[in-house]
């Protein structure tokens, strides 16, 4: 019985370290090729490690692109996404939650409304109305879209339902108004939920392609997911160059996952299951 | 006396109810008004917008259902819709069911569980440019590291990117790939949602795996599933990020792959007939809804609620 346990257990591990191996092979070979020469990487027969680990190809890329430009507005742009819907989300949630105004389930179907709907069918209003601002090709395009949420006012409306209403009864009593009962007693209670819709938001802002390809037309102003595909044009051939570029343009967000995976995995999960 | 104090007491609730309400619409104003600006206002706006004609530089003219005519005979629409489907009726299946199955293999008592699950997160973490541009190398027909294995093993080298039908496959690989974690996540918090003692009870009457499987994860899972299903469904026929970054504009396979998002894009933006682009886009809501209502429709027949 043993023995068949330990060979459940080896074929178990066996099919997901082969998974695992497809998972990250890409990226791997990204880091390679980016430290090989052009000669190395379109070597054929193939050569695996590079026989000199060089960083031009880094040089070059941070030279053709304004990577610095890339990283700046790209944090500025979830930062302030973050800041925006996470807190107009939380006061909207408690509100559609727990107040019993007058037209609430009206009014929640335009978040109902906001969710089922295919996001493309927003963005050409969306351009003219930039366009009228006069904010196009700015940071505030980028963040635009994204300042109020209606899956993140969806999601905490949710968690805001979980906590008891004794809770809130208690502090009625004792003469505190809404406002302070929100501050004081609800933020503190979903810190997770709002932890978890940060990191959506970062995470959908970070792989946002189409809104930042059609609101910042110039290079400076461009996020990393616009400003790496503008490389696809220019030098298709210089692929170690190319590389490099793109190892440049994920390590931020790697490196963030890798740190605060635990927080990553439990937000996306908690989403799923109240959603 | 008794009445007075009950008109004083109506009045003093109708005040703290008054403040109530009040709360309420201060503390929905913000999402709500961004909501009507952002989203509600400029839905109405699109579909106001695909009944015009746009001669560029803003200019545009009512033309009634002249995008629709043109739309309904269009054979790239024909090929979009057609590639989007293909697109989606693979992704979809395979994608879950790919998911469905790490996660049953990571839902088992074995060690490593989170190293796992930030492996196959991994690709979920990565810009589409990026991983696109890598992808295309691998796939690149001379150099790129598919072709060079399979001529390493006797195989004839493919032109992945360059060829319509391989083309098409390509993407749907990156797409697959890089959903896979998103997925295998959820499916796996709704997994370990089941009881234990369900397991244990089957083993006592002497169910093998492949009957638990069937018997109890699979029932006890469908709602997680049907989360699943319905949100990469709906992903999926809104693909556009790795066809923009995989087939250049100028790849004769484009015809193959490009979306109705794809499709889309190129009108709205680069050629800037954004009324036909507007009736494009709500071609797929139509389809999407459509679907949608369809999937709500079934799920009564196939996801178990207790």
């Amino acid at each position: 019985m043993k023995t068949n346990k330990k060979f459940k257990s080896y074929i178990i591990h066996g099919l997901l370290i082969l998974g695992s191996l497809i998972m990250i092979g890409p990226f791997i070979w990204m880091l390679l090729t980016s430290f090989k020469t052009f000669t190395e990487a379109t070597h054929v027969p193939i050569i695996i490690f590079p026989k000199n680990w060089t960083f031009a190809s880094y040089i070059k890329a941070w030279n053709l692109l304004p990577f610095a430009a890339f990283y700046k507005n790209t944090f500025l742009m979830m930062l302030f996404r973050v800041i925006f819907s996470v807190f107009t989300s939380a006061a909207a949630g408690y509100a559609f939650a727990r107040i019993k105004f007058p037209g609430r389930n009206a009014l929640f179907m335009i978040i109902l409304i906001q969710m089922m709907v295919p996001g493309q069918i927003f963005i050409i209003p969306q351009f003219l109305l930039v366009q009228k601002l006069g904010l196009l090709n700015t940071v505030s395009a980028l963040v635009f879209p994204g300042i109020v949420s209606a899956f993140g006012t969806f999601l905490l409306r949710q968690f805001y339902m979980g906590i008891p209403v004794e809770l809130e009864e208690a502090a009625i009593l004792d003469g505190c108004n809404r406002g302070q009962i929100f501050i004081k007693i609800m933020l503190p209670l979903t810190k997770s939920g709002m932890i978890a819709l940060g990191i959506f938001t970062s995470l959908f802002a970070w792989k946002d392609l189409m809104w930042p390809l059609i609101v910042n037309m110039s290079l400076d102003k461009m996020p990393l997911a616009s400003g790496l595909a503008s490389l696809q044009g220019q030098y298709i051939t210089d692929f170690p160059q190319l590389m490099a570029g793109s190892v440049m343009a994920i390590w931020p967000m790697l490196l963030i996952f890798i740190i605060f995976q635990k927080q990553f995995i439990a937000g996306i999960a908690t989403s799923g299951s109240k959603t | 006396m008794g009445t007075e104090l009950n008109k004083h007491k109506k009045l003093k609730l109708s005040k703290a109810k008054l403040s109530d309400y009040s709360w309420g619409y201060l503390m929905i104003a913000p999402t709500i008004l961004g909501l009507i600006v952002l989203n509600i206002w400029p839905l109405i706006q699109t579909f106001y917008l695909s009944f015009q004609s746009s001669a560029g530089f803003g200019i545009t003219q009512f033309v009634g259902l002249d995008n629709y005519k043109k739309l309904i005979g269009d054979p790239e629409v024909l090929s979009a819709t057609i590639n989007t489907f293909k697109y989606t009726l693979v992704v979809v299946p395979a994608g879950v069911f790919l998911s469905l199955i790490i996660a049953v293999l990571l839902n088992t008592n074995i060690r490593g569980k989170s190293l796992y699950r930030t492996i196959y997160f991994l690709p979920m973490v990565a810009a589409p440019a990026a991983i696109a541009m890598v992808w295309k190398w691998l796939f690149m027909s001379d150099f790129g590291l598919i072709n060079l294995i399979f001529k390493g093993v006797g195989l004839p080298a493919v032109n992945w990117l360059t060829s319509g039908g391989t083309a098409l496959f390509a993407v749907i690989v990156v797409g697959i790939w890089s959903s896979l974690g998103f997925n295998m996540i959820i499916l796996l918090a709704g997994l370990q949602e089941i009881p234990t003692t369900f397991y244990e009870a089957a083993d006592i009457d002497g169910a093998g795996p492949v009957s638990k499987f069937f018997k109890i994860t699979l029932p006890l899972v469908s709602p997680t599933m049907f989360f699943v299903v319905i949100t990469t469904l709906i992903g999926s026929l809104q693909v556009f990020d790795y066809i923009y970054m995989m087939i250049y504009k100028t790849n004769a396979a484009l015809g193959s792959v490009q979306s109705l998002v794809y499709l889309f894009y190129d009108y709205s933006f680069i050629q800037l007939n954004k009324g036909y682009g507007s009736a494009i886009i709500v071609w797929l809501f139509i389809i999407i809804m459509v679907i949608t209502a369809i999937q709500l429709k079934l799920q009564k027949k196939w996801v178990h609620y207790d």
